[in-house]
């Protein structure tokens, strides 16, 4: 009799815990459908595209285990409780209102946990955190309601880049609201340093793809990093509310090959002279060469 | 509004004032918690109308409605500000703390009733400074605030120069003034008043969540107001504290900010843990499990919610090992939460429960704030969080925490005394079809929503890229169920008092022990003439 309970609150538990988890890799396949974009009706995160956004995938889908079994648990325990304790089934309420044992156990289990996610969590945020020596820099500065990006290892040049506008967008077949008529340009497999500043309000310079967010403050110099090894476009939005076109300063960077770099450079500032190409790749930027 | 109440026209000779002495000069604890919570409905009402039309023009990618897009900022800044400090505060702490409060601590009025009655008429002042700023200039030309209900600076300094976010400061002033009245109030009422025998560890656990929620508005708000006139300053006095060309930091009003920001949410919520906690007890027929743990996990959560405010500012560009502290912290408040929810479950197991419709409501509330509370922890950890902070997975996580958490334990000690407050009772059948539409409304709206953030969608954008539009229109769909559940809301209201189903002095009948069911329905005027004596 009890015993056909707690198999029914168990089964119930597992049933939200396999549905849940079984949408999160529905979702998962959806996602990687395509790289650095968004996907409609996708459950998850977007493709990872860097190493730190790797790692930020692993620890998510952890946590979403450990969480989706909290939910589960709690689930399942109502629906028993529920069942057990209605009041046709249990007319008469027992009057308990203590147990040690259950109150050190309900307090040591959540101690566990977190002490658990503390343990997992710490390592990939110094990871993501703590910027490694670098090959080059761009500075990138938010605008109500643009982009400008600086490549000071590359002869200081800057452009600005703004949102492509709906007409062309469709003309070119690019995302609407996700392509910038400029995009910033970089090498692949080389790791960028990117500065970040605001001429006016906040703004923030995201690239969920690259797990890359960072406030782009007046006044005050931020600094993150990313390194991409596959070639591509990949798209972000501005995410701290900077005002009336909040929702239309898109943010697009092209990793591309090395020497497609150097050629990009050379149409952007026919000034500047790439040192000698020796195909190896991080020679290449200014700053392994003693720039910066 | 007032002839709905029903003693409104009775002639009894109980001391009552005539109808403009008893509702403007009001004094009366009852009567001024009434007040609050039809205060609180009208701003429920002007908040979800703006975050109605917001989500009618997220139902589909491109724009609808709002061809001047700061106007859609204007929306969200104010549904955010408007809900929080004019629906869900003077509800729970206002309306449900100064009804029930003196009547559970078995006190016959607050300590303070003149200081009481200018609480509540400072809200009104604020909220019509408040709807004010929507028809005068904010950014340029365009009318209304449109900087978020965080409101950061430059944004809000120079993004704004218009007199309206001026309105919205001296709104929030009077809105946050009236809140620090209302704690002090309830701390001097609290500890002093309580009834003969009625010792701290026999208070009932509603009056402990409001006790701990006033405290920490004592404690935070004063740093609210100084940020507000920080803000003021910079705006109208050529002072430069969050402007960097003077040597200012932006930043620093984001610290000061959170500082009074996280411990919001704790107001926010604490009281409806109180709410359920009764509720839960009251439909399981036994006491409450482990009351001391509950009374003071409330206390822990208030003091450790102070220190965690930076988890809002991952990506402000923090000290790394700052980070790891903020996540520590938080995730510490994992602790007294996760003894909360146990404890609630404990309450019921080994109960005979009855489903009535406040347990309904207590249900959902725990079932959805453990799901709010998950998300928590997984934007608690910085690493994480640099995908997900201002994405529609806040949203989503705030919401499931507020606009159902803190909003279920609303309905839910709506109608656990409703027939206590009006003394009429509600239609059951319309009571369910109202918690049904929102349950299921509320969830459609945002459950989607974690999906749009976990893709990357920003918040606060009145358009999307059509990568984003199943969810959105899925969440469109959602908010129009839960207009229907509105709808029935306010038809189960009407009914109610144009029927008006006497209640009874204890209608729950046994589960309910606190001291406001051993009065009448509604209580006399003047209660507790003799005070009772708690054994
Ligand atoms: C069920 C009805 C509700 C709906 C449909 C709703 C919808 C929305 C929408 C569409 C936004 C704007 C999202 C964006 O563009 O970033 C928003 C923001 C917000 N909502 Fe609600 N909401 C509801 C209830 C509530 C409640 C009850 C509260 C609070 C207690 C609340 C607090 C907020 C806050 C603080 C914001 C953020 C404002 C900002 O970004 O500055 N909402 N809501
Ligand atoms: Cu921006
Ligand atoms: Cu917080």
């Amino acid at each position: 009799m009890r015993a056909s309970f707690i198999f029914k609150g168990l089964a119930l538990s597992a049933l939200t815990a396999t549905a849940l988890f079984g949408a999160s890799h529905f979702g998962l396949d959806s996602a990687l459908a395509e790289a650095g974009k968004p996907t409609d009706g996708a459950l998850y995160l977007q493709e990872a595209a860097t190493p730190t956004a790797t790692e930020l995938r692993w620890l998510h889908d952890v946590v979403m285990i450990i969480i989706t079994a909290i939910v589960a648990l709690v689930t399942g325990l109502m629906a028993f409780i529920f069942i057990r304790f209605n009041k046709k089934a249990n007319p008469v309420p027992s009057r308990t209102s203590h147990n040690t044992l259950l109150e050190v156990v309900w307090t040591a289990a959540p101690v566990a946990i977190v002490l658990t996610l503390i343990a997992i969590a710490t390592q990939p945020l110094y990871n993501q955190d703590v910027i490694p020596e670098t090959e080059m820099t761009v500075k990138v500065v938010g605008n109500q309601w643009n982009w400008t990006y600086v490549y000071p290892d590359h002869g200081d040049f800057d452009f600005t880049s703004s949102l492509l506008p709906e007409e062309d967008a469709k003309a070119q077949g690019r995302p609407y609201l996700l392509a910038a008529d400029e995009a910033m340009v970089v090498p692949a497999k080389t790791k960028i340093r990117v500065l970040v500043t605001a001429s006016d309000v906040l703004h923030s310079f995201a690239m969920p793809s690259f797990a890359v967010k960072i406030d782009a403050v007046p006044g005050r110099i931020n600094e993150t990093w990313f390194v991409v090894d596959e070639p591509g476009t990949y798209y972000g939005q501005c995410s701290e509310i900077c005002g009336r076109e909040h929702a239309f300063m898109p943010i697009e960077i092209k990793v591309v090959p090395q020497n497609e770099f150097v050629a990009w450079v050379q149409t952007r500032n026919p000034e500047y002279a790439a040192a000698p190409a020796t195909q190896q790749d991080a020679s290449l930027t200014p700053a392994a060469t003693g720039g910066n | 509004m007032a002839s709905l109440y029903p003693a409104a026209d009775g002639h009894h000779d109980d001391g009552k004032p005539a109808f403009f002495r008893r509702w403007f000069y009001s004094t009366n604890h009852k009567d001024i918690g009434t007040m609050y919570l039809w205060f609180g409905m009208l701003s429920g009402l002007i908040g979800g109308g703006l975050s109605f039309m917001m989500r009618l023009e997220l139902g589909e990618p491109g724009i609808q409605f709002f061809t001047n897009y700061h106007t859609y900022n204007v929306f969200v800044s104010m549904h955010g500000l408007i809900m929080i400090f004019f629906m869900v505060m003077p509800a729970l702490i206002g309306g449900f703390g100064n009804w029930f409060v003196p009547l559970m601590i078995g006190a016959p009025d607050m300590a303070f009733p003149r200081m009481n009655n200018l609480s509540f008429w400072l809200l009104p002042v604020a909220l019509v400074l408040l709807m004010t700023s929507f028809f005068v200039p904010g950014a340029g030309a365009d009318n209304g605030f449109g900087g978020g209900w965080v409101m950061y600076p430059p944004l809000s300094t120079t993004g704004h120069s218009g007199p309206a976010f001026d309105l919205i400061i001296m709104g929030l002033l009077a809105a946050g003034f009236s809140s620090i009245f209302g704690a002090i109030n309830f701390i001097t009422t609290i500890l002093n008043m309580r009834a003969p025998g009625m010792t701290m560890h026999k208070m009932p656990l509603f009056a402990w969540s409001v006790l701990v929620t006033a405290f920490l508005l004592l404690l935070a708000l004063p740093v609210l107001a100084a940020a507000l006139f920080m803000l003021f300053f910079d705006r109208n006095a050529g002072t430069g504290f969050f402007n960097p060309a003077m040597g200012g930091d932006p930043e620093m009003f984001q610290h000061l900010f959170w500082f009074f920001g996280h411990p919001e949410v704790y107001i926010m919520i604490l009281p409806a843990f109180g709410i359920i906690s009764h509720v839960v007890s009251t439909f399981s027929r036994k006491p409450i499990f482990g009351y001391l743990g509950m009374a003071y996990a409330m206390v822990s959560i208030g003091v450790v919610g102070f220190v965690v405010w930076a988890h809002h500012m991952y990506t402000v560009g923090m000290d790394v090992d700052l980070k790891l502290y903020f996540m520590v912290a938080t995730l510490v408040i994992a602790v007294p939460t996760g003894i909360k929810i146990f404890s609630w479950l404990a309450t019921m197991w080994g109960g005979s429960i009855t489903f009535a419709i406040p347990m309904l409501w207590a249900i959902a509330f725990i079932f959805l704030f453990v799901i709010g509370g998950v998300t928590g922890v997984v934007l608690a950890m910085p690493a994480v969080d640099v995908v997900l902070h201002d994405t529609y997975y806040v949203v989503a996580h705030f919401h499931y925490v507020l606009s159902m958490g803190a909003v279920f334990g609303i309905f839910c000690g709506f109608y656990y005394w409703f027939g206590k407050i009006f003394g009429v009772m509600y239609n059951k059948v319309l009571a369910h079809i109202h918690f049904w539409l929102f349950f299921i409304g509320v969830n459609l709206i945002f459950f989607p929503q974690h999906f749009l953030g976990l893709n990357g969608m920003p918040r606060r954008y009145v358009d999307y890229p059509v990568e984003f539009t199943f969810f959105n229109q899925l969440s469109t769909f959602g908010a129009l169920v839960t207009l229907a559940g509105t709808a029935a809301f306010f038809i189960m209201l009407i009914e109610a008092f144009i029927i008006r189903r006497p209640a009874e002095d204890n209608y729950w009948g046994e589960g309910a022990t606190t001291l406001e069911w051993t009065l009448p329905s509604p209580p006399p005027y003047h209660q507790f003439n003799t005070l009772p004596r708690i054994k």
